[in-house]
């Protein structure tokens, strides 16, 4: 699949310009995005994530600066916006609320549909997004408001996926999901992303979610970027996460915890597997040097 | 598409009219409407729009924010005014051409109707909308009609539909803008093709936003039930509504307003037909 | 202490669609909550804990068994709308969605709603409805219009709602679940204090294990039955069980287990970071 990059170029977005009620959502972001790899967007609410993912195919139209897909500027011809949608795909909060036709087949395809696919090409994309989306066969002729409510989610990724876009935007894919029903989008997400060798964008509230699934973070605040780096990089600097507002996973406290009781595991811990580990090293050791001990 | 509402808003704000009884307020409304189509000449017209600008004055609600949300309504003004243009035969004839005659009459004629709805609008926008919260105006009427309740006319249900459509207007607003966006992401065009096309185009709107609106009416039925709502019956306010002296003052200053139109009326002049 | 809330071999199915067995929604379930504790009812969705939410606000009647609330059978043949009228004024029920519980277009109207149709005297309203607010917060909201306000902001309302119309217990049904952390860590401070502070009853369903371990006892539900039932610690130091049934843990409790697992003699039940660090660096300090 041919990989396609986002530039955003000193982009500023202002709800209500010149009225007196103006709000700067974004201030001034550069940005570059691409690549085979999942990235997280983080921050709380108001810190412009949402505003900037929905730049990114042309809902919103930026204040100042430029979009910047495969080196051409997105809206340079106004008319051709649709184009850009079908490149990059995005998945809004809650999007179980789109659906709308009588099938979930016909609702899959809906998208494809407007980008003009053929009909043996919709079947196929049809049936590979339902796979992606672990939407069993027997599902797809129903109608999605007989669907459960992690089935309705996943359907409405799937009417994304369908779009086969070169990039793929999720808000808060898993908001409102209880933890099964989180790992089971999440982990259907990354393994998408990885099947497909595409670039994924999730934004996402919660840390833990973003140190399991993403390979890249971008953390921001108010309307300006903060961090940007791996989920190593961006989590060892947790006493800053915590200055902005953020929830730090619970491990990275527990590491923060044991490095003050002399038992220094580092500070890049972000998953529980990986502190585990690191504690099982220190382990070893005393192990052996109690062992040494004794001789 | 932008889905901006101007009319209807409440503008924050303590000045004389703010602070009226919503009974007295809609009142005063309606003899406004009365007074302004009692004005049949342009000494009439004067003194309503000399009226019309004390209220915007006192009310201390910027014009440039009643000018805004006249916008979508200026095509309705406009259209109303060319007809009477050309429909309105008088006896000072301007310009003949083919079959169009066009009288002086006809222009005064089209020019006071649109005053005269712009008066209308300024006049109820500014007793009602901007100066008093949607919730005292729905009580307001609900205690105006309670006399009909005794006819077993569902004032009550008529006026708890009305707080709940409006406690609902700006949800559903910002709802339609969501699927519509979800629905362009998946390329979804709005904006072109045939008018069939166009109406066609809307489904993936209105499917999803009636489901919705379905399944809010259903939670907030659940949610009113479980805070003991059981209809009118029993029912206290928190805020009872008391008249005032300057209620009964403003309602009879625009009575006042209107013995001095129809004296005025008596002038002479360019009379305007209906 | 008496039990503010009963149930008694409670039984649920809705009806089922063509060609299918019904569903199971609730299967005898037994359950007491006492009167001023914070019980948190936690399972993934579908394990039945909403069915048994509108059991308890009495908006669903259940096929067999009974649900008694305030020493009264609410299950009853002979029960009337004046008693489920009644019930209605002990228990309170705070909803998911925090739009479709809120019917004025400004705040404080919103909040004197439950009020007003108990046919409270206006002076009693305002007094309860000031005191609500300054309760959850939002005195300084009173005036503004509930659309504008965030999704915490709005449950915060809602809460007091509740609290006006002095009730003893209230029923969260998933109501921090549509929130962002921020407005979730508002709900469960409000939640918290009410509690403590005004000794008011509550029942949080939610599937936030990490809201679930601020509660007094936890009651964990799946496929329509209560499997676990305990203190925090106790229901968290079983990993295992609850993973099975798609719920999790706290990091630390995972971590300790990970450690257990590997033959480090560690304890299960620690939910702070720093007790986890010092039980691990007392574990391998022994070694």
């Amino acid at each position: 699949m041919k990989m396609s990059q986002v530039e955003l170029k000193n982009v500023s977005f202002v709800y209500g310009a010149g009225e007196p009620y103006e709000i700067r959502a974004l201030d001034n972001i550069n940005l570059t995005l691409g690549g085979p790899l999942m990235t997280g967007f983080m921050g709380h609410t108001g810190s412009g994530k949402s505003t900037l993912v929905q730049l990114l195919n042309g809902i919103l139209k930026p204040t100042s600066g430029q979009v910047i897909l495969d080196g051409k500027d997105i809206w340079e011809d106004p008319k051709k916006i649709r184009e850009v949608r079908c490149k990059v795909g995005l998945v809004m909060q809650y999007p179980e609320y789109q659906l709308f036709d009588e099938t979930v087949r016909a609702d899959i395809a809906f998208g494809p549909k407007n980008m003009g696919m053929s009909r043996e090409e919709i079947d196929r994309t049809v049936m590979e997004a339902a796979r992606f989306a672990g939407l069993d066969e027997s599902l797809l002729d129903k109608s999605p408001f007989d669907l459960s409510g992690g089935q309705k989610r996943r359907a409405a990724l799937a009417g994304v996926i369908a779009m086969r876009p070169e990039l793929l935007v999720l808000d808060e894919p898993a908001a409102g999901l209880d933890p099964g029903g989180r790992r089971e989008i999440l982990g259907r997400i990354r393994d998408y992303q990885r099947e497909s060798g595409t670039s994924v964008v999730i934004v996402s509230h919660s840390m833990e979610d973003m140190a399991l699934y993403c390979d890249r973070v971008i953390v921001m605040a108010h309307g300006q970027l903060k961090m940007d780096g791996s989920c190593a990089e961006v989590f060892s600097r947790y006493d800053e996460l915590v200055e902005l507002g953020l929830d730090v996973p619970q491990i990275t406290y527990v590491a923060a915890a044991l490095k003050a009781q002399g038992i220094d595991i580092g500070r890049d811990i972000y998953t529980v597997k990986y502190a585990a580990s690191c504690v099982m090293e220190k382990m070893k050791k005393y192990n052996m040097s109690a062992g040494g001990e004794k001789k | 598409m932008n889905l901006d509402i101007t009319i209807g808003q409440y503008c924050e704000g303590n000045s004389v009219l703010h602070r009226m009884d919503p009974r007295a307020k809609i009142v005063a409304a309606i003899l406004y409407i009365v007074v302004i189509f009692l004005a049949k000449n342009l000494f009439g017209f004067v003194l309503l729009c000399a009226s019309a600008a004390l209220l915007i004055a006192v009310s201390g609600i910027p014009a440039r924010i009643i000018l805004k949300s006249m916008k979508p309504l200026m095509f309705i003004i406009l259209f109303t005014a060319v007809i009477n243009i050309f429909w309105m035969q008088g006896e000072t004839l301007l310009v003949h051409f083919w079959i169009i005659n066009i009288y002086a009459e006809g222009i005064f004629n089209a020019l006071m109707i649109a005053l005269r709805i712009i008066l209308l609008l300024i006049g109820t926008s500014i007793f009602m909308t901007y100066t008093t919260t949607t919730i005292a105006l729905t009580d307001g009427l609900e205690q105006l009609l309670a006399p009909f309740a005794k006819l077993k006319l569902p004032v009550h249900e008529f006026s708890m539909m009305m707080t709940i459509a409006l406690r609902f207007i700006p949800t559903l607003v910002e709802e339609t803008q969501k699927i519509m966006n979800a629905q362009k992401a998946r390329g979804a065009d709005f904006s072109t093709g045939s008018l069939m096309q166009r109406a066609k185009a809307l489904v993936p709107i209105l499917v999803p936003l009636f489901i919705s609106a379905f399944r809010r009416a259903d939670e907030l039925a659940t949610a009113m039930e479980c805070r003991c709502y059981t209809g009118g019956e029993g029912r206290t306010r928190m805020n009872v509504l008391h008249a005032r002296v300057s209620d009964f003052i403003v309602c009879l200053l625009v009575i006042a307003l209107g013995a001095a139109v129809v004296l005025l009326n008596q002038l002479g002049g360019f009379s305007l037909s209906w | 202490m008496s039990a503010i809330i009963k149930i008694e071999n409670l039984s649920f199915a809705y009806p089922a669609e063509e060609g299918q067995q019904p569903h199971k929604a609730l299967d005898n379930v037994n359950l007491e909550i006492e009167e001023g504790s914070f019980v948190a009812i936690l399972g993934h969705n579908g394990s039945g804990k909403s069915t048994l939410a509108k059991m308890l606000s009495l908006v669903l009647m259940p096929d067999s068994g009974s649900v008694w609330l305030d020493g009264k059978n609410m299950s009853a043949e002979d029960i009337t709308e004046e008693d489920i009228l009644q019930a209605r004024r002990e228990v309170g029920m705070v909803f998911q969605n925090p739009d479709n519980q809120i019917v004025a277009t400004v705040v404080e109207e919103d909040v004197a709603f439950g009020p007003e149709n108990l046919g409270l005297p206006s002076e009693e309203i305002r007094r309860r409805v000031d005191e609500a607010l300054a309760m959850v917060g939002m005195t300084k909201y009173a005036r503004h219009a509930p659309h504008k306000l965030s999704g915490g902001q709005k449950q915060r309302i809602a809460i007091a709602g509740i609290i006006a119309m002095r009730r003893r217990c209230i029923i969260f049904d998933e109501s921090t679940a549509m929130l962002d952390p921020v407005g979730r860590k508002e709900v469960m401070a409000t939640i918290e204090r009410l509690n403590r502070e005004e000794g008011i009853t509550v029942l949080h369903i939610t599937h936030y294990m990490s809201e679930a371990v601020r509660a007094d006892r936890v009651v964990v539900m799946d496929q329509g039955s209560i499997i676990m039932d305990g203190t925090p610690k106790e229901v968290f130091s079983q990993p295992e069980k609850l993973w099975e049934v798609r719920l999790d843990v706290p990091q630390t409790t995972e971590l300790l287990y990970h450690m257990k697992k590997n033959g480090l003699d560690v304890r299960l039940d620690i939910f702070d970071p720093d007790e986890c660090a010092a039980e691990i660096a007392s574990a391998l300090a022994s070694l």
